[in-house]
C-alpha cells in the first residue's frame, strides 16, 4: 500500500512533572497534521497537556531476539538495585 | 411563530447552526476517508451538538413557553429553524465538506470570541465555553483547506468546484436584519462589520494560500435567518426528527 500514510508515535505527558508515554500510533501525511489527529484520537478526555509524535521509522528497536544477553545478566545482580534503603517520605515520588 | 423576541431570534440562529452542522458532519462517522479523519470530524460534530444544547436550553427560557432543548431541536418545523443556508448544503465529496466547514469556522471563531464580551452575561458565558472549540475547528479546517487545494490537481480541482458551489452561501453570515441591529444596539452582540471585515480578510488569506480563486459575479442566497430553507433541508430534518417524532414519549 504505497500511498497510505506514514505511521506516527504518539507521546503524550499526562500532567506536569510526569514524563510523557507512549499512547499509540496513528497515520498522517506530516507532523503537523499528526499532531492534530493525536489531539483527536488521544486527548479527548483531558488526557493531557502536552503531545510528541515522531516517526515510527525513526525509531530504532532493541531486538527481541537479544533479550537474553541484554537483559538475562542483571537478574543475578541484586546489588544493582537500590532496594535496601528506606526512602524517607518528604522525598515523595521517585 | 413571531420574530418579537431579537434575542429570542438570535439565540436560536447560533444553536441551529451548530444543530445542523453537527447533524450534517455527524453523517460521515463510519465513512470519512480514512480513520484519523473519521475520528476528528465526529468530535467537531460532537462539540457543535454540545454547543447546539447551550444555545438552545437558553433560547427556550426565553421564549417561556414550556419547551426545552429538545422540543426547539426535534419537533419544530423547517420554516421555524434560523440556520443560514450554508450548514445545511449536503456533505457531498470530503472536499465539499471541509469546504463548508472552513467558511463556517471561519466565521463562526470571530462571531464567538466577539460574543464573550456580550452585554448579556448569559450569551457571554456560552460564547466563552465554545470559543475554544471553535478556535480548533478552524485551524483544523484552515489546514485541510490549503492541504487541499494545494495539494494534487485532483484534490485542488475538487476544492475549486465546492468553493464555487458554497460561496453563494457566504453573505448570509455577516448580513444584518433587524435581529442584529436591534441587540448591536445594546451590545448583546458585536458590530457585524467588524466581523464581516475579520472573516473576508481571514478567508481571502487562507484561499490565497490555498491557491483557490473566490468566483466572481456571484448572487448571495438568503433566507435562512428567516426560516426560508433550501431543497435538502427538508429530508434532513426528517431524518434528524423521525424518532422523536414518530415516537413523542421515548426517553433516553
Amino acid at each position: 500500500m504505497s500511498n497510505e500514510w506514514p505511521l506516527w508515535e504518539v507521546f503524550i505527558r499526562g500532567q506536569h512533572g510526569l514524563s510523557h508515554r507512549h499512547v499509540g500510533s496513528l497515520h498522517a501525511p506530516d507532523a503537523e497534521m499528526a499532531i492534530n489527529n493525536a489531539r483527536d484520537v488521544y486527548t479527548r478526555r483531558n488526557e493531557g497537556v502536552s503531545i510528541w509524535v515522531t516517526k515510527a521509522t525513526d525509531i530504532t528497536a532493541s531486538a527481541p531476539g537479544e533479550k537474553g544477553p541484554l537483559f538475562e545478566p542483571s537478574n543475578s545482580k541484586v546489588y544493582r538495585h537500590p532496594t535496601f534503603f528506606d526512602i524517607p517520605k518528604e522525598v515523595g515520588q521517585m | 411563530m413571531t420574530a418579537s423576541n431579537p434575542l429570542f431570534e438570535f439565540t436560536l440562529h447560533m444553536g441551529d447552526n451548530a444543530l445542523i452542522l453537527g447533524q450534517r458532519v455527524s453523517a460521515w462517522c463510519g465513512h470519512a476517508p480514512i480513520l484519523e479523519e473519521d475520528i476528528a470530524l465526529a468530535n467537531t460534530g460532537l462539540d457543535l451538538i454540545g454547543q447546539t444544547k447551550l444555545w438552545l436550553s437558553y433560547a427556550a427560557e426565553i421564549e417561556n413557553k414550556d419547551r426545552d432543548a429538545d422540543d426547539l431541536a426535534f419537533r419544530r418545523d423547517g420554516r421555524d429553524f434560523r440556520n443560514c443556508l450554508l450548514v445545511e448544503q449536503p456533505n457531498g465529496d470530503y472536499a465539499q465538506t471541509m469546504m463548508r466547514q472552513f467558511l463556517f469556522d471561519a466565521w463562526h471563531h470571530p462571531m464567538l470570541a466577539a460574543l464573550t464580551n456580550s452585554s448579556n452575561k448569559r450569551v457571554a458565558e456560552i460564547a466563552e465555553k465554545s470559543e475554544k472549540e471553535a478556535a480548533y475547528h478552524l485551524e483544523r479546517s484552515t489546514d485541510l483547506l490549503i492541504r487541499l487545494g494545494d495539494g494534487s490537481q485532483e484534490s485542488h480541482d475538487r476544492m475549486q468546484t465546492a468553493l464555487d458551489d458554497l460561496w453563494r452561501f457566504t453573505g448570509e453570515l455577516t448580513s444584518a436584519g433587524d435581529v442584529e441591529t436591534s441587540l448591536g444596539k445594546e451590545n448583546v452582540i458585536p458590530d457585524g462589520s467588524a466581523i464581516s471585515d475579520q472573516y473576508a480578510s481571514y478567508i481571502q488569506t487562507a484561499l490565497r494560500e490555498a491557491t483557490l480563486t473566490i468566483p466572481e459575479g456571484v448572487g448571495m442566497r438568503q433566507g435562512g435567518k428567516k426560516g426560508i430553507h433550501t431543497e435538502d433541508f427538508g429530508y434532513l430534518l426528517a431524518e434528524m426528527q423521525s424518532l422523536p417524532r414518530a415516537y413523542p414519549d421515548a426517553a433516553w
